[in-house]
């Protein structure tokens, strides 16, 4: 047993309202410069939707993640090493940057400075990157926002596999899911394994994956290589950047920006102990089905005493292993088995889960009475497909999920029953394997979402790892080349581009 | 006192090491001082349509031009001579696997200048040494390959072992190197000069992606035993910490906690 912890994440996609508050709030902190105007590293999109970029989630397409050969052995899909060495000229998996799309601004001033005019003047677009007009914008960060769109392309959504697809195009059958999505900081990421740099790697004391900004050289290999293509290429420094799971704020015991933001209150922080040992294994599980299970087993246990001995051992400080029995993440991964990771069939083992969401009766509006299956509303009758989910959650096994959705549901009665007729209800809570103390912990956590009992993050233990000798006089946080010295003129000597240091002023 | 001044003293003579002397200092410097600028300054994002073609063919053709000009010129005679390699063979080959490969690289090129000057996209996220680095080594292609007009009127190799033999004398401190090339055809000394002048620009252009591109394969094939990178921000091994660990709590009495790590 190697113990290590990660901050683990998960979103509780039955409350999201798909407001983008987190794309935002990230856009703004993260990637407002030039170069990576087009980049997301948090984006929500509409679901059934073929996403952003375009068609992510078919690897038959980008090749990312990976895959299993016969003798059990895990390589990357995009190919084992000599392949991506020998793609190193050009990458035949990644995507242009019109897959997303061309990033545009308006001409704004042109609304203020148009001359006298017969027509009311507009504000036009114009590319970020060429500065020229564009006449026509064909592809935005949202752009099949509340089902925009036709559903015949809608409906190429990877998630629609091995479902009768045709009737959701229907008025009456249609749903609609919000997904937001950032870096799953996986177990086993696959960006990290293509680089042929050496440049991405995982963090050992909170599993966060960061790019070096010095040792990458731009190969792009991370980039076909991450599945949920949470990787973007900066085309104005040539380097790679990702989710940096807002370390510095992490580090220093708050959420994450998109987390701390979040309208909705869906974004749940904590600490996930598990064995580094098992993290080979699980991902190289045989059936793509059993890796939702596999993923659950690398996992362990905060409160077995054994597991706290180990992690003592190993070095996880104290308030870590305190956190880790507090974590939100655990209770709902774990504990309730509510949370699914988000395509394990990828075999990254992601580290940021979904609860699946809860929506009315398929069949009600029709049959004038609700599908009833020993009392509880049928899950499966819902309106969202329990398959469409399974598919993008657990390998298209229906069985956790159908699990999860009835635990909500049950949620849902129990707490009816409580506060309207004022009975707790246990033969519902047991129903569903649960009791009415934890229904009711449940409903704490998932529905009322305090800030405390969303976020349990312990800070770094900094004074442990880092002297302060070491880094007096160091540059700090910098973005770019703010450490260099190497100026001539506009630019560097080597190229890079000067960057003035602003140091942050109040303004009265 | 300069009444013995000749240029061609200055090109084959000084300039190889001032070229060479920019070369390696600047490259480390850049290394050292700037990490953030080394890359490879990819724009396949922006425009995947004529990279892929161009760049295959540029990079497979200059990449065996190159490994060609470095064994053929600095293998030294007397291992040919050894090994019985006449110098017409070495000629032979030369042309015949230099020709092909530089011609590869040239219409590579040519497809990489086209798209990074006419493309809207790439033309404006270039910037001159990018542009200035292409035009020299699609010039360098071009004036290598006229050599060959040249090459093909002594096939026997002598022209060949002259260049050898400057190059190894560069390399060797001979100061008298000069003397072997000052009478060879104008074309090879506009090759050579040009090779020395893009020699001393590497450092400030995208070029320096070549070091990594060359020890890539290395640090992922070789120094990398799995597929993952975990950094860790212990003082010592986990298995030093365990043992460490393991003998306080193996004392009697109260049990002295370990700091974590």
């Amino acid at each position: 047993m190697r113990v290590r912890a990660q901050i683990g994440k998960v979103l509780n996609l039955d409350k999201c309202i798909g407001c983008h508050t987190c794309s935002v709030t990230c856009k703004n902190v993260w990637t407002t410069r030039e170069g990576v105007e087009y980049a997301w590293f948090n984006n929500v999109e509409t679901k059934p939707g073929t996403g952003y970029p375009t068609d992510w989630e078919n690897q038959k397409r980008w090749n990312g993640g990976w895959v299993r050969s016969a003798s059990g052995k895990l390589h990357p899909k995009q190919g084992s090493k000599w392949r991506i060495l020998a793609n190193i000229f050009a990458n035949p998996a990644m995507p242009e940057i019109d897959d997303y799309y061309e990033p545009f601004d308006f001409d704004y001033d042109h609304l203020k400075s148009a001359p006298d005019m017969t027509a009311f003047p507009t504000a036009r677009p114009r590319s970020k990157i060429t500065g020229e007009r564009m006449e026509k914008i064909e592809k935005g960060p949202n752009w099949e926002e509340i089902l925009g769109g036709e559903f015949s392309k809608r409906s190429q959504d990877y998630n629609f596999d091995q479902v009768q697809k045709d009737i959701y195009g229907e008025y009456e059958n249609t749903f609609m899911m919000y997904l937001p999505r950032l870096c799953e900081h996986c177990l086993n990421p696959t960006c990290s394994a293509s680089c042929p740099s050496g440049a991405i790697y995982k963090r050992e004391e909170d599993g966060i994956v960061l790019i070096d900004q010095e040792k990458c050289r731009g190969w792009r290999m991370c980039v076909s290589g991450c599945p949920y293509k949470k990787v973007y290429y900066n085309w104005d420094t040539g380097k790679s950047e990702k989710c940096t799971f807002c370390y510095p704020r992490i580090e220093s015991g708050q959420p994450t920006v998109c987390s701390e933001t979040c309208v909705g209150r869906i974004r749940y922080l904590g600490v996930i102990l598990y064995d580094a040992d098992k993290i080979e294994a699980a991902a190289s599980a045989e059936r793509e089905t059993d890796l939702y299970g596999a993923q659950l087993d690398v996992f362990l246990d905060p409160n077995d005493p054994e597991v706290i001995a180990a992690a003592r051992r190993d070095g996880v400080p104290e308030d870590w292993i305190e956190a880790a029995k507090v974590s939100p993440v655990w209770k709902m991964a774990m504990d309730w088995k509510v949370a699914f990771p988000l395509h394990p069939e990828y075999r990254t083992l992601p580290m940021v889960w979904y609860i699946p969401p809860l929506s009315p009766i398929q069949n009600a509006a029709q049959a004038g009475q609700i599908a009833m299956s020993d009392q509880m509303p049928d899950v499966r009758s819902l309106r969202i497909p329990v398959k469409y989910l399974a598919n993008m959650l657990t390998a298209g096994d229906e069985e956790p999920i159908v699990h999860a959705l009835e635990r909500m549901s049950a949620m849902r009665l129990y707490m009816r029953a409580l506060s309207v007729d004022g009975v707790r209800d246990e033969a519902i809570a047991a129903r569903v394997g649960m009791s009415g103390r934890v229904i009711e912990d449940m409903y704490k956590i998932m529905a009322i979402a305090d800030y405390e009992d969303r976020f349990a993050i312990p800070t770094a233990h900094r004074e442990q790892n880092e002297h302060g000798a070491d880094i007096r006089g160091g540059c700090g946080f910098t973005d770019g080349n703010g450490c260099s010295t190497g100026e001539a003129g506009k630019t560097t000597l080597f190229g890079g581009k000067k960057k003035k240091f602003a140091l942050p002023q109040e303004t009265f | 006192m300069f009444g013995d001044f000749d240029i061609n003293f200055v090109i084959f003579g000084v300039m190889p090491y001032v070229a060479l002397t920019i070369f390696l200092v600047g490259s480390i410097v850049r290394y050292e001082r700037d990490p953030f600028t080394w890359k490879s300054s990819s724009s396949q994002l922006l425009r995947r349509k004529q990279l892929i073609w161009g760049s295959i063919l540029f990079h497979v053709g200059i990449l065996t031009v190159f490994f060609g000009h470095l064994i053929g010129l600095f293998t030294p005679i007397w291992v040919l001579d050894a090994i019985g390699i006449p110098y017409a063979l070495k000629q032979w080959m030369a042309v015949l696997i230099g020709g092909p490969a530089g011609i590869a690289a040239l219409i590579g090129s040519t497809m990489l200048i086209h798209r990074r000057l006419v493309d809207p996209r790439i033309r404006v996220t270039s910037t001159f040494p990018d542009i200035l680095i292409m035009v020299l080594i699609w010039l360098q292609l071009a004036i290598g390959l006229l050599t060959i007009t040249q090459t093909l009127q002594h096939m026997d190799g002598s022209e060949m072992v002259r260049f050898m033999t400057w190059s190894q004398s560069v390399v060797s401190w001979n100061i008298n190197a000069w003397v072997t090339v000052v009478d060879v055809h104008w074309l090879y000394k506009l090759h050579i000069f040009l090779g020395l002048v893009i020699t001393a620009l590497f450092p400030f252009t995208r070029l320096v992606h070549i070091w990594s591109g060359f020890a890539a394969p290395f640090r992922y094939l070789l120094t990398r035993p799995g597929y993952q990178i975990v950094r860790s921000r212990r003082h010592r091994p986990l298995e030093e910490r365990r043992r460490a660990y393991d003998k306080v709590q193996a004392k009697r009495g109260p049990t002295a906690t370990t700091p974590a790590e």
